[in-house]
């Protein structure tokens, strides 16, 4: 390979909080985020779905905001602060949110369950009681093939405190 | 003693006769009023909290020390032979440890032998040429740039109507038709059916390439160690992945274990093994290394299946009274460059309606594209669009309600193999359907195009025929545990569907514990043999099986109370977790209490799928009713709600069984509406690599879903009385909304997807006859 310095594998030191820990990675400047949670961290909760920012699997919060991990360079999120599915539920118990789904059926196979659940947490995070539109709004990026998007209404509706019966 | 006998039985739409070994009785059938206590009663899925948290590890998830990575070097052309491969590039790039192809991976047949893992004559664009393995994915996918291939094209064919020309490019070698000519049926006289008939209907309907899309790509992960090779994979079938990648590699079945504990949905593209699993294990044996390849989502879009397009012509004939005297059917269905059977676009035809005429002929071809695969009741949702939209035209012809028009046809037994059903109760779906619904505020379809005006409302219908029925062989093992809990072993898989809760809940009820206290253990060929989770057959395949062993555990648990409590076995009673002798209440023992003394001596049962009765056809039944509104202006369609019934037989798990309702009405508004995978003609190329050019449904799409189960066992079909739901609620969607959209504004687009563009088309046509 040549001896060019700016390899694009050379590996920058990046230290970021993940789940309210501080972690130093070393990573190269084209790894993603998503990468440097699944490969480096083994935080393999958060999943990809797409890689190219179409599917939401991969959603987790920036800063408290969510964000598509694999549109985000690891190297970007340097001195910020990341959770991701992991930090939502404490010794093995989970959160209301994941309750939630789980009460309500609002997962198959699950593999885009992760990425739906960060997306409403960050929802609900700013908008405690969401209007039905501003829920199917929110979640509209989260692709599911399974066929679940009336379950995560039902549990996003019902986290929200409306509980309205269907 | 085991005896071998031959039976008919039914998969994903075809009938074979196959040899089904008899190991001994079948527990008794539960009956149409046995007691329930977790069975028939919803239960959020056991594993949903592993799910939900992120525990859960799918074959993406594994990253194994020392892992190397692989990337799939793919056919730029739809059709070309390679004249020179050049991998030394390659080979000699940062953080490369091998590179696969044909110049060094040679004598592994593939499609039945019609081409090997690595051919130089490649078929569609997206063939694999080379695979590179290295430290990091990103290093594999770079050195797939440094591989040097010069390509000598060839002509191809896109398009399964024109590779049917004489004259069309040969994908193979032996013809572009499967099985060298179309696959026929005929009963009674279709000619002098339609001489007599007071009304006759003739439509032509097309359905497009659809993808399965799964959200966890295809892919696996393969490690040695010493002569045994460990395979985890996303797939729906860990035994044929097993068998056939020992037949690749030439080493003994008990030296490959396949392991697939969650997987992220396959919808019937998972249903085998496929290059990346024998690749990913070569090279891991080469590098004594573990090797993963995942496909991108790129990769998923031109290599990972497809349901082929079809296009299709039916004409009906019928009496005044509507009763149909001729069905006459033409279709023709798209394999890709690779698949062994053919769809079954025939099956609505031949058997959803009663007639006494009928004739249909299917032409299966080959042509320059990815492979199709099984997609979630293939060809019946095809053929559904041409029958039940032939239905409704025939009902508006003789003004007859459309619904009154199908229970004029209701066939009463299988007029293609003459013999009885083992159920239907689609009488009684379609009346809970009509109902929900509110049927009766269906407007007649307008006599003339409505070209202006506010967005009007329409409603259409459609019935569902599937199979679902299961069959032997399944087996599961049941094992009590010193502190009173259960391990199931079932080597089956949990797709998504919720077969893990479902068999808790039979193992729950035949023991009498709480689903908290059964551990359902699948997806690992070190457990019992389980079938592919395809067919709808899961629980009807391996519930029975689970059951019986956990009745056989039951009896050893009887016996073993029966000389501790010193009482006869047949007086003792197991109710919620206790052992009493009948009588006398105070002489009794719990589970755990008795398991506990035990110690490691263990009570066990082991459980087999019996036989499926002779001499009756299993079907499963449905019908759908969609009410859409459609903008004459604009062509925009908007599914307002879809209310489903459908005649499964018992139901385990009622909440299991919504979300297997919503997931096939969602995919069916899907290929209704806006799904479409796009081969350019003249390139012969993809032309849609992912979720931003492939439209799948999102929760702005997403219609009211009322989901409803006639939820009466079936008397014959196995010790549960239960039948398959995956597939049967996709099957009718396509069509009812295809229906509900001519009601709506007087035109019949019966070319899927239903685009604005298709809709303002057919209102602006010049009436034809």
């Amino acid at each position: 390979m040549s001896s060019v310095s700016a390899s694009p594998d050379a590996p920058h030191a990046v230290t970021v909080t993940v789940n309210g820990r501080a972690e130093t990675l070393r990573v190269p400047a084209r790894r993603s985020l998503l990468h440097a949670l699944r490969e480096d961290l083994h935080l393999t909760g958060t999943k990809e779905g797409c890689g190219v920012g179409t599917c939401g699997a991969c959603t987790v919060l920036l800063d408290g905001r969510p964000v598509l991990a694999c549109l985000v360079l690891a190297v970007q999120a340097a001195g910020r602060a990341i959770e991701t599915i992991e930090s939502l539920s404490r010794d093995g118990a989970l959160a209301p949110v994941q309750e939630s789904f789980v009460r309500h059926d609002a997962l198959q196979c699950g593999f885009c369950t992760p990425g739906q659940i960060m997306a409403l947490e960050g929802l609900l995070r700013r908008t405690p009681r969401p209007s039905d539109a501003m829920l199917r709004r929110a979640m509209e990026g989260n692709v599911c093939r399974c066929g679940t998007q009336l379950r995560v209404q039902a549990a996003a509706r019902d986290l929200a405190g409306e509980r309205r019966s269907r | 003693m085991p005896k071998i006998v031959k039976q008919k039985i039914e998969f994903e739409g075809r009938v074979e006769e196959r040899e089904v070994v008899l190991e001994g009785d079948d527990v008794p059938i539960w009956a149409a009023d046995q007691p329930f206590r977790v069975v028939g009663t919803p239960v959020p899925r056991v594993d949903g909290g592993e799910r939900a948290s992120g525990a859960a590890q799918y074959t993406a998830d594994l990253y194994p020390a020392g892992l190397v990575f692989g990337a799939v070097l793919r056919s730029p052309h739809a059709h070309a032979r390679i004249r020179r491969l050049d991998t030394s590039r390659a080979e000699r790039a940062d953080g490369v440890r091998a590179v696969l192809s044909h110049l060094n991976l040679k004598g592994i047949p593939w499609y039945n032998g019609l081409s090997a893992l690595f051919d130089t004559e490649l078929r569609y664009a997206g063939e694999e040429v080379a695979a590179v393995f290295a430290d990091t994915a990103a290093a594999a996918r770079d050195a797939l740039d440094l591989i040097d291939v010069e390509y000598e094209v060839l002509a191809h064919v896109v398009d399964p109507e024109a590779a049917l020309a004489k004259d069309a490019p040969k994908v193979h070698a032996s013809g572009n038709v499967l099985g060298g000519d179309a696959e026929r049926y005929a009963r009674g006289d279709v000619e002098a059916g339609f001489g007599g008939a007071a009304a006759t209907v003739e439509l032509r309907a097309e359905t497009q390439d659809v993808l399965h899309h799964s959200m966890e790509t295809h892919g696996s992960v393969c490690e040695w160690t010493g002569d045994r090779l460990t395979i985890w994979d996303s797939t729906q079938h860990i035994f044929g992945v097993r068998r056939q990648v020992a037949a690749a590699l030439k080493v003994p079945l008990d030296h490959v274990r396949v392991v697939s504990r969650f997987m992220g949905g396959g919808f019937g593209s998972k249903n085998q093994a496929a290059k990346y699993t024998v690749l990913a294990a070569v090279a891991a044996r080469r590098l004594g290394r573990p090797v993963k390849i995942m496909f991108t989502r790129a990769e998923e879009s031109i290599a990972a299946g497809k349901r082929p397009r079809s296009a299709q012509r039916i004409r009906l004939a019928a009496g005044r009274d509507g009763g149909l005297v001729a069905i006459d059917y033409w279709g023709v269905s798209g394999l890709g460059a690779y698949r062994a059977v053919g769809s079954p676009l025939a099956g609505p035809a031949k058997e959803m309606y009663a007639c006494p005429n009928v004739r249909t002929e299917v032409w299966n071809v080959f042509t320059n594209t990815g492979p199709s695969a099984a997609f979630r009741a293939p060809g019946f949702v095809e053929g559904t669009v041409a029958l039940d939209c032939a239905m409704d035209a025939l009902a508006d012809r003789l003004g007859i309600d459309p619904l009154e028009l199908r229970l004029r046809n209701y066939a009463e037994a299988d007029q293609v193999l003459g013999r009885p059903y083992s159920s239907k109760f689609l009488r009684e779906a379609y009346t809970m359907a009509a109902e929900a619904a509110g049927w009766s505020r269906r407007a007649p379809t307008p006599a003339a195009p409505v070209r202006s005006g506010g967005p009007r409302r329409g409603f259409g219908m459609a019935s569902q025929i599937w199979g679902g029925a299961g069959s032997p062989p399944a087996y599961a093992e049941v094992r009590l545990n010193p502190d009173g809990t259960v391990d199931v072993r079932i080597g089956t898989q949990d797709i998504g569907t919720g077969a893990r809760t479902a068999l808790t809940q039979i193992a729950a009820e035949v023991l009498t514990l709480p689903v908290e206290k059964i551990t359902v253990r699948l997806g690992d060929t070190d457990f019992p043999y389980s079938p592919l989770s395809a067919g709808s057959q899961t629980i009807a395949s391996c519930g029975p099986a689970v059951r019986m062993a956990a009745e056989e555990a039951r009896r050893h648990l009887l016996d073993t109370a029966a000389s501790v409590l010193e009482a006869a076995p047949s007086d003792i009673r197991l109710e919620s977790g206790g052992l009493s002798v009948a009588g006398v209440p105070d002489r009794k023992i719990g589970v755990h209490e008795l398991t506990g003394r035990m110690g490691n001596f263990t009570i066990a049962g082991r459980g087999f799928r019996g036989a499926n009765p002779d001499g009756v056809t299993i079907r499963t039944w449905g019908v759908q009713i969609a009410e859409v509104e459609v903008d004459p202006e604009t062509g925009e369609v908007r599914a307002i709600k879809i209310t489903a019934c459908h005649d499964v037989g018992r139901v385990i798990n009622p909440m299991g069984y919504v979300s297997q309702i919503h997931g096939g009405v969602i995919q069916g508004l899907g290929m209704a509406l806006c799904e479409d995978h796009v081969t350019d003609a003249e390139s012969g190329t993809v032309m849609d690599l992912g979720f931003d050019s492939y439209a799948m449904p999102r929760q702005s799409m997403i219609p009211e879903i009322e989901a409803l189960a006639v939820g009466r066992p079936d008397p014959v079909s196995n010790n549960l009385g239960v039948k398959g739901v995956g597939e049967p609620p996709i099957i009718p969607t396509p069509a009812a909304i295809a229906n509900a959209v001519a009601n709506a504004v007087g035109v019949r687009v019966t070319s899927l997807p239903i685009t604005p563009a298709k809709i303002l088309r057919a209102l602006q046509a010049p009436p034809s006859s």
